[in-house]
């Protein structure tokens, strides 16, 4: 069965807003649930590719996200193995994607998450978001392509789901990985728990193609709110939980959401993803899908995502979220760093050059 | 019959393609790869009111509107 219609879609994104509810409940930081680029990010810091002590814990979600995505194309004979469209190329853009939105502090989906619990910076992302979306749908109405990908052998697309499959056992049987003490990376549903809500949205979003950087852009395209009504579905469920639970708080400034509300380097960073997403051929979440059903061009986006992330902290471009000090309760703003406001202004100029020098005429 | 050789491509290139076939031939063939984007295709195709009928080719999908 394919959730092919809007009210699959909806359904669809609705079970996903269940899953995240469930995980914040559990125990994962507040208005993260799933977010892929800082599950990544903490994925990466638990392995040591990265130091930043509050955000290192192999998140078994971004592994049953992939598995899931694996599992299911496997069984419904939608698994096939392909690469060759411009890898490198989409290795940057991964980088890239993980540098915008570790400015903004989140990825499209945290986005989401944030806007459902009324924090007003994730709105003001939005804005950039969809400009990004927007110049990148200028670019492919203009011929932007990164070229055919072509059959790959069967194994190739095994290759990630077998890593992740492995950093999975290690982590629950060894103590090789870093899981940090204190900070966002400390906080965490049971390892069991994470696993499965990772599987089930892996599953869901294989099956609805749910992608962020797809539901806008389809609707400035080709006026099609086919994948937007997933994200839609999502939004109202955790909306109305937030609201049921006390837990929604209209504000730019709120403590524990970990964000920050530098306006212009919301929107820069999130233009940055956007505008990438389009050219990847999908957001963050949908990277990771596509990897899981055996692109190999997607397994590399997530390479570049990974790397990214460890780029992001290793050369302090991360910003840092709004919190009050725990010794004298002074609340302390979020902020972007210098490094960051010049690494996000080479990323709009790096998706400006791929966008524009790929072209369908120009592929031999 | 017009072609679009969708195979390989990212979307929504396929889909652009298609469309921009479809403004000047009544009757488009259309390659693609993915599972996923045989089900956009085809779903295209009733948004235009097109007949569509497709083919596994093993390794690609062959969807001909008209």
């Amino acid at each position: 069965m394919v959730l092919d219609t809007k009210a699959k879609r909806l359904v669809a994104g609705a079970l996903c807003g269940v899953a995240a509810m469930v995980l914040a409940l559990l125990g994962n930081p507040a208005n993260m649930a799933f977010c892929i680029a800082c599950f990544i990010r903490d994925t990466a810091g638990a392995m040591g590719f990265h130091q930043a002590a509050a955000v290192q814990y192999v998140r078994p979600e971004i592994i049953g996200l992939i598995l899931g995505a694996f599992l299911i194309a496997l069984a419904t004979g939608e698994y096939r193995s392909s690469g060759g469209s411009s890898p490198m190329i989409r290795f940057a853009l991964g980088v890239i994607m993980m540098i915008g939105a570790l400015i903004f502090l989140g990825c499209p989906l945290r986005m989401v998450i944030r806007m459902s619990a009324g924090d007003l910076n994730a709105y003001i992302a939005l804005i950039g978001f969809a400009a990004g979306v927007c110049t990148g749908v200028f670019a492919l109405r203009r011929g932007f392509s990164l070229g055919r990908s072509h059959p790959a052998n069967r194994a190739s697309g095994v290759v990630l789901p077998v890593i992740v499959l492995g950093i999975m056992i290690l982590s629950v049987t060894t103590s090789l990985f870093i899981s940090s003490e204190s900070g966002p990376g400390s906080k965490h549903a049971p390892v069991a728990v994470a696993l499965i809500a990772g599987l089930v949205v892996g599953i869901l979003a294989q099956k609805s193609r749910m992608c962020f950087a797809g539901g806008l852009r389809d609707i400035f395209l080709m006026k099609n709110f086919d994948l937007i009504s997933v994200i839609a579905g999502l939004f109202v469920v955790l909306l109305v939980f937030n609201i049921a639970t006390g837990r929604f708080t209209a504000g730019f400034n709120t403590p524990g959401v970990i964000a920050h509300s530098e306006h212009l380097w919301n929107i820069l960073g999130m233009y940055t993803v956007g505008f990438a997403a389009v050219l990847a051929g999908g957001c963050p979440l949908r990277q990771l899908i596509l990897a899981g059903q055996g692109s190999s061009d997607s397994a590399v986006t997530v390479l570049g995502m990974f790397v990214g992330s460890a780029i992001c902290h290793n050369f302090g471009l991360a910003s840092s979220g709004t919190a009050v000090n725990a010794e004298t309760g002074e609340l302390v703003k979020g902020a972007v760093t210098s490094n960051g406001r010049i690494a996000c202004l080479i990323c709009i100029a790096a998706c400006f050059i791929i966008a524009f020098t790929n072209r369908r005429s120009l592929e031999k | 019959m017009k072609e679009v050789d969708a195979r390989g491509l990212s979307c929504p290139e396929p889909l652009m393609l298609t469309l921009d076939a479809l403004k000047n031939n009544q009757e488009v063939k259309v390659l693609v790869s993915e599972p996923h984007q045989k089900t956009n295709v085809e779903k295209l195709a009733k948004d235009k009111g097109k007949k569509c009928t497709s083919r596994d080719m093993g390794d690609y999908f062959e969807i001909t509107l008209g």
